[in-house]
């Protein structure tokens, strides 16, 4: 059965190296495995997606409404745009930093209230932390993708030390410390 | 070994494991990287060239002289490059010639949603069609032997979800074959028209044989399954088809989809009882069916509009798609905007205050378009802001009110605005030209180009001086200024609107994503000053925003390019 992972978020957050991380573990896991990816104009600060997929073969490269098993969003409202994508049992694993969109900036919209709790009262698991205040505390409010990726290794049955070696194979080894210490606390243990 | 690759990096890697030579392309979303991942192999020689055009002419210059050589490019690239191409379909090949062409069904990054299909048939050469990594990988290499097998260029088309889309790939090494000696043939390589309708004749039987090859062939391939359902498919449309249907459907995967098979095609209709030909864009496939007297369901069920995803093929053909919850909640879009610090935000915040009727061109500035700056009024193709300006003062001459302005990058300028700045310096109509030269090709991802004094690997090369070539090309008023000082952008553009001869502005300063560019510290705000006007909102920066009728501006964004601060009347944004 092809499990489905959707990073969403704002371009410039660096979503593509969590797709790169997630990739290598679960290729060598021994997953056949898609990764779809969003370049050009879209990365200027619009909402990107970011399609992660794996099993024993995987088709399609994208991931359609209804199908995620797990949505992870480095923004609040890119989790909230991107609801309609997970599985009714599925989970969403977000930050709750908010960055305002062109629109809510000039003050043609508003940023929605209460996203996180409008998505629980859907019924929707949703994990929702501050990885803002997390990747600083490990030494880089740059790490939050890390902190992302800590947290959602809760949720798949791959030993800790295969992501901490995933970690170590696609990251330089001057930002090792810092990335375990976002690693260690995205996944609460301090 | 077995390794994750974009479909991108694995036509590269084609290219290398097949012996590839010479590579010369222009960039273009969806397919950049292709070039970008050939230019890392050391034994593959790899350039930008100012545009797709050139790219062409210099890989089949590399073709004619022996070696394999490979030209890549984006959908709207190929018009371009469209002129080689077809006369290249006459001529043949020397060393195998294999053209990249990538489309961008959805828009992604595009300004249309053109099939590329119809360029090999027009110019009746070969198209193959990967669906994945591995297949990008092979058919890359194959590409080249059925050049040279078959003496034609062959169009390898990519799309957006098979570019930038990461599977498993294996690798094997390089082999190079020798080099093909070059020999004079004047009747074979000078296309005029005493040669030329000799050459066509051939052109036809070739298309013949490769019709005729396409029915047994590794490209295309059929997977039986149930026979209640046949569907004929190519691409990663294939891959959604198999999605939803697994092996309750049998399927004839085409890879090669110009010229397309005609018995391969008859028997597998032949074998299922109702044949869908499920295919992005237009009904090509669909058409080639029909012709062949054989009932085929296409565009009247699946849309001619778009990328098709695996639900979208499921609804439309009966199979029940996945449930969902929905937030009943109005959600902001979320568009690209120009970058905090971006250059070209100074420049059209004057544009737009001077009230200029922008005609834009190709590239991240077309970002101007968009709200809060709303500065430019048309985007066509590359380089068309300056023949459309030239045009427009021409049309309306002495009654022209408009202040009408051309706003071209530095890399587009090389691609295809010199020749249009040529002609306004020939048939002399009043035009302002603004080039916005940010040193970089920006919204492809950062590539070199003729004006940046560096090449594809970052080693010093040749570098066009922009100010001297306007100069020679008989401008005499041709003016520099620095997007982040308002007031001279003010100055320099009214004075350029108000001379009575053809101008040329230079809008210079570098990409602030450039990893050479030092930024200043974030601006913070003297929140007692700021008495929440908002007039530093009118510059549209994703770095300011106003809470609680106070500006704030966010410290991981600002590169403290102090365009704001201009803005404020009251001193509240300091540096």
């Amino acid at each position: 059965m092809t499990k489905n992972i959707m990073i969403v978020g704002v371009g410039g957050q660096g979503s593509l190296l969590a797709s790169k991380l997630l990739g290598h573990l679960l290729l060598q896991e021994g997953y056949d495995v898609k990764v779809s990816e969003v370049h050009g104009m879209s990365q200027r600060g619009g909402s990107v997606v970011t399609y992660v997929r794996f099993g024993e073969k995987v088709y399609s490269p994208i991931i359609d409404k209804g199908e995620a098993d797990v949505i992870v969003s480095f923004e609040k409202l890119e989790a909230a745009r991107y609801v309609e994508y997970l599985k009714p049992e599925g989970r969403i694993v977000v930050n709750t930093q908010e960055i305002d969109p062109m629109p809510v900036i000039i003050g043609a919209a508003e940023y929605p209230e209460n996203l996180v709790e409008k998505m629980e009262a859907l019924g929707l698991n949703v994990d929702a932390m501050d990885c803002v205040t997390l990747a600083n505390e490990a030494g880089s409010s740059k790490a939050v993708n890390i902190v992302l990726m800590g947290r959602l290794s809760k949720y798949f049955d791959i030993p800790e030390e295969k992501w901490i070696q995933a970690i170590k194979d696609c990251i330089p080894a001057k930002f090792q410390e810092l990335n375990m210490k976002a690693f260690a606390l995205g996944r609460g243990e301090k | 070994m077995k390794q994750l690759m974009l479909g991108n990096k694995a036509f590269a890697r084609g290219l290398y494991e097949a012996g590839c030579s010479v590579v010369s392309s222009y960039p273009g979303t969806p397919s950049t990287e292709v070039t970008e991942e050939a230019a890392k192999y050391d034994e593959i020689y790899c350039e930008w060239a100012p545009n797709e055009k050139v790219a062409m002419e210099v890989a089949f210059g590399a073709s004619l002289a022996g070696k394999r050589s490979f030209c890549g490019m984006k959908h709207v690239g190929l018009n371009v490059a469209a002129d080689p191409l077809y006369t290249a379909a006459y001529t043949g090949v020397n060393g195998g010639l294999v053209i990249c062409v990538a489309d961008d069904a959805g828009m992604h990054s595009s300004q249309n949603e053109q099939d590329s299909r119809h360029h090999a048939i027009a110019a009746k050469v070969p198209m193959l069609e990967p669906s994945d990594s591995a297949e990008a990988l092979e058919f890359a290499k194959k590409a080249f032997e059925l050049s040279e097998e078959f003496d034609t260029p062959v169009i390898m088309k990519m799309c957006t979800r098979v570019a930038h889309s990461q599977s498993v790939v294996e690798t094997s090494e390089r082999v190079v074959p020798e080099t093909i000696p070059y020999e004079k043939n004047i009747a074979k390589y000078v296309m005029m028209p005493g040669n030329a309708i000799r050459r066509h004749p051939i052109v036809e039987e070739r298309t013949k044989k490769l019709a005729e090859y396409a029915n047994d062939c590794v490209f295309n391939r059929v997977e039986m399954g149930d026979t209640k359902i046949g569907i004929i498919t190519h691409s990663t449309s294939y891959q959604y088809a198999k999605e939803v249907f697994g092996d309750n459907a049998s399927i004839l995967k085409i890879g090669m989809t110009n010229p397309l098979p005609v018995d391969l095609i008859k028997d597998f209709a032949a074998k299922v009882e109702k044949v869908y030909v499920i295919e992005e864009l237009d009904p090509i496939i669909e058409n080639h069916c029909k012709q062949l007297g054989i009932d085929v369901v296409g565009k009247e069920l699946l849309p001619i509009l778009g990328e098709f995803s695996q639900n979208l093929i499921a609804e439309k053909l009966g199979v029940k798609t996945p449930e969902y919850k929905k937030l009943d909640e109005t959600m902001p879009m979320r568009p690209p905007v120009m970058c905090a610090g971006c250059p070209h935000r100074g420049l059209f915040y004057t544009l737009s205050k001077n009230k200029c009727t922008v005609l834009g061109d190709i590239g991240c500035y077309t970002l101007g378009a968009v709200a809060p700056l709303n500065a430019i009024e048309m985007t066509l193709c590359m380089g068309a802001s300056i023949g459309a300006t030239h045009g427009f003062n021409k049309a309306l001459g002495d009654e022209n009110d408009y202040k009408v302005v051309s706003v071209i990058g530095d890399s587009t300028f090389m691609h295809s605005g010199m020749t249009g700045l040529a002609n306004v310096a020939y048939n002399q109509s009043n035009s302002t030209i603004i080039i916005v030269d940010n040193s970089i090709t920006g919204m492809t991802g950062h590539q070199q180009n003729p004006t940046t004094g560096y090449n594809i690997k970052g080693d010093p090369a040749g570098k066009i001086d922009l100010e001297a070539l306007c100069r020679a090309m008989g401008f005499n008023r041709v003016a520099i200024v620095d997007p982040y000082n308002l007031a001279e952008c003010d100055r320099v553009v009214k004075e350029e609107l108000a001379a009575d001869e053809p101008s040329v502005i230079i809008s210079r300063r570098p990409c602030a994503l450039l990893k050479y560019v030092k930024h200043n510290g974030p601006i913070h705000v003297e929140e007692d000053k700021c008495i929440g006007c908002k007039s530093c909102m009118r510059i549209g920066c994703p770095a300011i925003s106003v809470k609680n009728k106070k500006a704030v501006i966010d410290n991981t964004l600002c590169v403290g390019c102090g365009v704001c601060q201009q803005m404020c009347k009251f001193d509240a944004l300091q540096a």
